[in-house]
């Protein structure tokens, strides 16, 4: 096995896609944004515990709770999933996962509404 | 026969197959995932009372198990990027402490449900125990099923690396995003079943 063996990265999705030269130094900015998101998930944990021990009335605290760990999804997909730099037909599959996600989550309760949408 | 697109990208799609793949699972994880989250609201919200998380679970050590889940997200990426900086014997430390902090989080549910089982609170005593035993068991068997796969590509599946590096780089991404995903999920997990 040689470095330009592993060079040719499959994915060609990452600035990092070598071991060598400059390559080398990219995955080392890589692992230097992987340690800050690191800190940051540890730290939005310690808010999260924090906040709850405040005994906030349920959709303040349902809406903190969210907001934090949606921060912290979203860390670990941009950059522990790299999806800050995907291709466009990932972007695509998620997309619609998404919208049906929504659609999941959304349908039943409408069912229990006393909204105007199902009875 | 070869398998195509292991290595090198598709022409249409930008992408290796394997890639494609995870992701595409991935979507379907996020719709079972969501699906009983959907429940969770559905009971809740019709619920006459609910009772706090943190009265019925225990939040010190599911805090923990937070910390545990998130530390080996990140040797996971580290031991996918000990690879691509040519660094196997890097990588053999990463995926093993990855493997150690699964393990550590299983070992520590363990002992969160027989502390409940002690205590005589079981699926079948309420609402709120069901879906917390449904989502908490699903995310577990997801933790070892992962935990399987980052064994071998730590063990057996290693071998790979000498033959052919760039997939077995690859191989491992794809087991990371499967890895993270368990970790996202449980981010989720964490706020709504143990603190509100």
């Amino acid at each position: 096995m040689t470095s330009d063996h592993a060079a040719a990265s499959a994915t060609g999705n990452h600035p990092a896609t070598a071991m060598t030269g400059d390559h080398a130094v990219d995955i080392d900015k890589h692992v230097r944004i992987y340690i800050s998101v690191f800190v940051a998930l540890m730290v939005l944990t310690i808010v999260t515990v924090t906040v709850s021990r405040f005994h906030l009335p349920v959709p303040i605290a349902v809406t903190v709770a969210l907001i934090v760990a949606t921060i912290k999804g979203s860390l670990v997909a941009c950059y522990f999933m790299h999806l800050i730099s995907e291709k466009k037909l990932i972007y695509a599959v998620l997309a619609l996962t998404a919208v049906f996600f929504i659609v999941l989550i959304a349908l039943p309760n409408f069912t229990v509404s006393d909204g105007y949408w199902i009875h | 026969m070869d398998i195509p697109y292991t290595v090198e990208v598709r022409r249409d799609t930008g992408l290796t197959n394997g890639k494609i793949g995870i992701w595409l699972f991935l979507a379907s994880e996020v719709m079972l995932f969501g699906a009983l989250f959907a429940s969770y609201i559905l009971i809740r919200t019709g619920a006459p009372s609910w009772p706090r998380g943190d009265t019925m679970l225990n939040v010190p050590l599911a805090t923990v198990n937070t910390i545990v889940l998130i530390s080996s997200s990140v040797t996971m990426v580290m031991a996918w990027a000990s690879l691509m900086r040519g660094r196997f014997e890097t990588f053999r430390l990463y995926m093993g402490g990855t493997i150690l902090f699964g393990l550590a989080f299983l070992v520590i549910k363990y002992f969160e449900y027989s502390a409940h089982f002690h205590e005589g609170a079981f699926p079948s005593t309420n609402n709120f125990l069901a879906i917390y035993y449904t989502l908490t068991g699903l995310h577990g068997l997801h933790v070892l099923g992962g935990m399987a796969v980052n064994a071998y590509f730590w063990g057996p599946g290693a071998k790979l690396w000498k033959t052919n590096p760039v997939w077995f780089t690859n191989r491992v991404e794809h087991a990371g995003l499967f890895w993270h995903f368990v970790d996202l999920v449980w981010i989720f997990l964490f706020p709504t079943l143990y603190l509100l």
